[in-house]
């Protein structure tokens, strides 16, 4: 495996994988169905001392 | 259980022992034998708090108070040995011609003071009190959080002794040389260990978001601290070493750990602050937890491309160059988003800041995290880093964020902590705490301001042609001209010392139950009486 291969990788498939990540996570917060779980989840810190 | 931590204490022990008789060097010696005191009170300890660090129940707070105070006093001594060195530049004179005085070796005692030792046990204490918070869980380990603790302040006072004693591998803000650093891994693992431990056997179904901060701050500077500081001893029995990487690839390696440092220690660790204490004293759920989430996973994908923009124009590849520059530019969006993150949580609670000094702190740091998460990115621009590289700028930038949004946010914390650990009712003064804010801001001006001037000045000054071409200035002439700002600088030191001296003071008075008779500062409902009235 040579310099080029790990390039050539991380400039196609490497540069893919993390921006379809990224794309889920954002689809995963802005999901109107998890909006009542992040609410909820919002108000932890209020619970305890 | 009990047996086995006895029987890898005590060997240990009888390891570094050996260490200390046979290292090659003194220093080696030294700390050896400081490692041998460790294990030999670990031992004492272990058989007598046995039953402490048994039991399931309730929260582990001791190790939170003990956080509370090595924080403070780590503080202080980092910020007193910044401004030692701040006068230094001013008064060379203050050098003392001493090999253990010297800039060079009180340098990386600043530095790794102020953010290892200070920012390190903050991080520490507030990441055990908001994940047993907010997991409703006893911190995992029964007696590996304190191994944690007290294994961290001998990786301190090692690499401390070590700088001033001359040991060091030259590695900005990896100074500390191979064995200090195979410690620390060893101390950071178990912390890794004891936070995901916690978060195993929580009680709440999702984790808090402040967490997730903790978490990534955690992993990844053991990543880069594993790997910016892979290198091989010259002996097993003495200090010094070589580094694995060299030429371009170890300047790389380094900037990559050194920028990753402020993004993931400075930066992740302190957001985790942020997302738990500032709702808390708002009394308010954060102004949106979506936010935090992208918040969350955008800083994560970006900031670990930015290292390259500290080496600009070196023999760095140009794509590299303009890799971390464009990346350190996108930066602005995730960090401005968390700061209106947490600005926005006070939204319909504006008015506390008026009547709460530790909140006002937090927002002032909140305000001090978007300047110089906007600062960051304009000097990470080529034609502005032109400028802006090696001079004043930088260390401006540095302290804008530094002294501006850690510190800041790790003393709202502290005044946040201490009465609650402490059972107390309130903090001792609310009007030391206007006090301090009051002194470090203006020192914090003072010493930003001065660094800008002082840095615009130097650039300009180095860049400057004469009509011949010749430079029109030599450098002692550009070290001549920055004299004022230098001793404007150290008087902002001292004023942000002596507020954190203010500080100490007021939280050892609330350690110790004392509460000092103070006008609430919300103003009187009671319209006043009316002028001429009273004759």
């Amino acid at each position: 495996m040579t310099y080029q291969d790990v390039s050539a990788f991380a400039q196609t498939y490497g540069l893919l994988y993390l921006f379809l990540l990224f794309v889920g996570m954002v689809i995963y917060a802005l999901w109107p169905g998890n909006r009542k779980r992040f609410d909820a989840a919002a108000k932890i810190p209020l619970q305890e001392d | 259980m009990h047996i086995l931590s006895m029987l890898m204490l005590a060997l240990g022990a009888a390891a570094t022992v050996t260490l200390a008789l046979q290292a090659s060097d003194g220093v080696m010696s030294f700390h050896a034998g400081l490692m041998a005191l460790f294990f030999l009170a670990g031992i004492v300890l272990l058989h007598r708090r046995r039953s402490k660090w048994t039991g399931d129940e309730g929260y582990e707070d001791g190790i939170i108070r003990a956080g509370a105070i090595a924080s403070t006093f780590w503080g202080v001594v980092g910020f007193l040995v910044g401004l030692v060195i701040a006068l230094q530049l001013a008064f060379p004179v203050l050098n003392f011609d001493l090999p253990w005085t010297n800039f060079g070796r009180l340098r990386p005692l600043h530095t790794s003071a102020v953010i290892f030792a200070f920012g390190g046990n903050v991080l520490l204490m507030t990441s055990f009190h908001v994940v047993q918070r907010t997991c409703r869980a006893r911190l995992a380990g029964g007696w590996a959080p304190w191994f944690v603790f007290w294994g961290y302040q001998l990786f301190i006072v090692m690499a401390a002794t070590g700088y001033v004693l001359g040991v060091t591998q030259s590695k900005e803000y990896a100074e500390p040389e191979w064995y200090v650093d195979l410690w620390l891994t060893l101390v950071w693992v178990v912390y890794l260990l004891v936070f995901l431990g916690t978060l195993w056997k929580r009680r709440e179904p999702h984790i808090y978001v402040a967490n997730w901060f903790y978490l990534a701050f955690i992993v990844t500077v053991a990543m880069l601290h594993i790997i910016n500081n892979l290198a091989v001893p010259v002996s097993w029995t003495g200090t010094q070493s070589y580094g694995l990487w060299a030429g371009v690839q170890d300047a790389l390696t380094q900037w990559w750990y050194g920028h990753n440092a402020v993004g993931f220690f400075l930066t992740a660790g302190f957001l985790g602050i942020m997302y738990y204490y500032v709702p808390k004293r708002a009394e308010r759920p954060i102004y949106s937890y979506r936010l935090s989430i992208v918040h969350f996973w955008s800083l994560i994908f970006l900031y670990i491309w930015a290292g390259p923009h500290h080496l600009h124009y070196t023999a760095l590849p140009e794509w590299s160059q303009t890799l971390g520059m464009t990346f350190s530019i996108i930066l602005w969006m995730p960090s401005w988003g968390g700061m209106v993150n947490g600005l926005m949580t006070l939204s319909g609670a504006w008015d506390k800041l008026r009547t709460d000094p530790v909140l006002r702190m937090m927002v002032v740091s909140l305000a001090f995290y978007g300047m110089s998460t906007f600062e960051g990115p304009l000097m990470a621009i080529k034609e502005v880093n032109a400028l802006s590289h090696y001079t004043d700028w930088t260390i401006g930038h540095v302290h804008s964020g530094a002294l501006g949004w850690v510190a800041f946010v790790s003393f709202g914390a502290l005044y946040h902590i201490v009465p609650i650990m402490w059972a107390r009712q309130r903090l001792y003064s609310m009007v030391l705490v206007n006090v301090h804010f009051w002194i470090s801001t203006i020192g914090i001006l003072l010493y930003i301001t001065a660094m800008w001037v002082s840095g615009i000045l130097q650039g300009l000054m180095w860049r400057a042609y004469d009509h011949l071409g010749f430079l029109e200035y030599s450098f002692v002439e550009t070290v001549a001209a920055m004299h004022p700002f230098y001793v404007i600088r150290a008087l902002g030191g001292l004023l942000f010392v002596i507020g954190s001296l203010v500080m100490t003071y007021n939280l050892w008075r609330t350690m110790r139950g004392d509460l000092r008779l103070e006008a609430s500062p919300i103003p009187s409902a009671e319209p006043a009486p009316a002028m001429g009235a009273a004759s």
